[in-house]
């Protein structure tokens, strides 16, 4: 039995590891897949920047835990309030991230959660009053490790 | 179903707004991810959370993917009368977790 390395395998090895880095890579969602997400919860209008504050870390070590905390200036009462914000990141396979609904019962419009984040890009906020102005917000991250990247290493 | 955690305070001013914070373990799958065979794991995650407070909704989040594994949620409620802060979470195929505090005011 030849134990050496023919050509032939050596081939077949290069084209099976280039096939392999080629399927199930997730797709990254461009500046059009933004807008028109944002479009389909929030109408054609454009958002006016402001009046947000969002707050990420600068830089990222893993996407897949990235805390975040939104905060809407409304004074919160029962004709001047926020009624929903929405947060979307750029370069995401999927750009909405989550909706969250202000109730009446909510007296301090901020929110805070943890998303995922595929890689370095920005996370945009917009906010909907109840006069129906459109409010919004980007904040730029750099993501060390992506949280598609991080599943990809270990198969 | 899956386990759930709050913090909050046990009691409040009438009129106080308060911090809650809620998290459920769930491995909100994204869709991207691969079991030990190679295959798709597909997507499996909670798609709606609401907390409750004196009839009337504090918070609806409406969840998507793109949000980390164990969901946590931070926001704040005004508090009114003495009773149970009531938390639902959907999961896709419809499960439900709930769970509930009660806030004293005073």
């Amino acid at each position: 039995m030849r134990d050496r390395l023919s050509r032939r395998s050596a081939m077949l090895t290069i084209g099976g590891g280039v096939l392999l880095s080629m399927v199930a890579l997730p797709g990254v969602a461009g500046d059009e897949d933004t807008a028109a997400a944002i479009r389909q919860l929030y109408g054609d209008r454009a958002p006016t920047a402001g009046r947000i504050s969002l707050q990420l870390p600068t830089l990222a070590e893993s996407g897949n835990s990235v805390s975040l905390t939104l905060a809407v200036d409304s004074p919160m009462t029962a004709t001047d309030r926020v009624l929903r914000a929405s947060v979307f990141a750029n370069r995401n396979p999927r750009p909405l991230i989550a909706t969250v609904l202000f109730g009446p019962k909510c007296g301090t419009p901020a929110f805070s959660t943890n998303i995922r984040l595929s890689g370095t890009q920005d996370v945009i906020a917009v906010a909907q009053m109840s006069d129906h102005s459109l409010w919004s917000a980007q904040v730029r991250v750099l993501v060390t490790v992506g949280a598609c990247d991080a599943l990809q290493l270990r198969y | 179903m899956p386990n759930s955690r709050i913090k909050m305070p046990e009691s409040a001013a009438a009129g106080e707004s308060i911090e809650i914070r809620a998290m459920i373990m769930h491995p909100m799958e994204n869709g991207f991810n691969f079991d030990s065979q190679g295959t798709t794991i597909p997507v499996h995650i909670i798609t709606d959370f609401v907390c409750t407070y004196d009839g009337t909704e504090v918070v609806r989040v409406q969840l998507q993917p793109g949000l980390s594994a164990n969901p946590y949620f931070s926001f704040y409620l005004t508090a009114s009368r003495s009773g149970s802060v009531d938390f639902r979470w959907t999961d896709q195929d419809g499960t439900v977790t709930t769970n509930s505090a009660l806030l004293q005011v005073t």
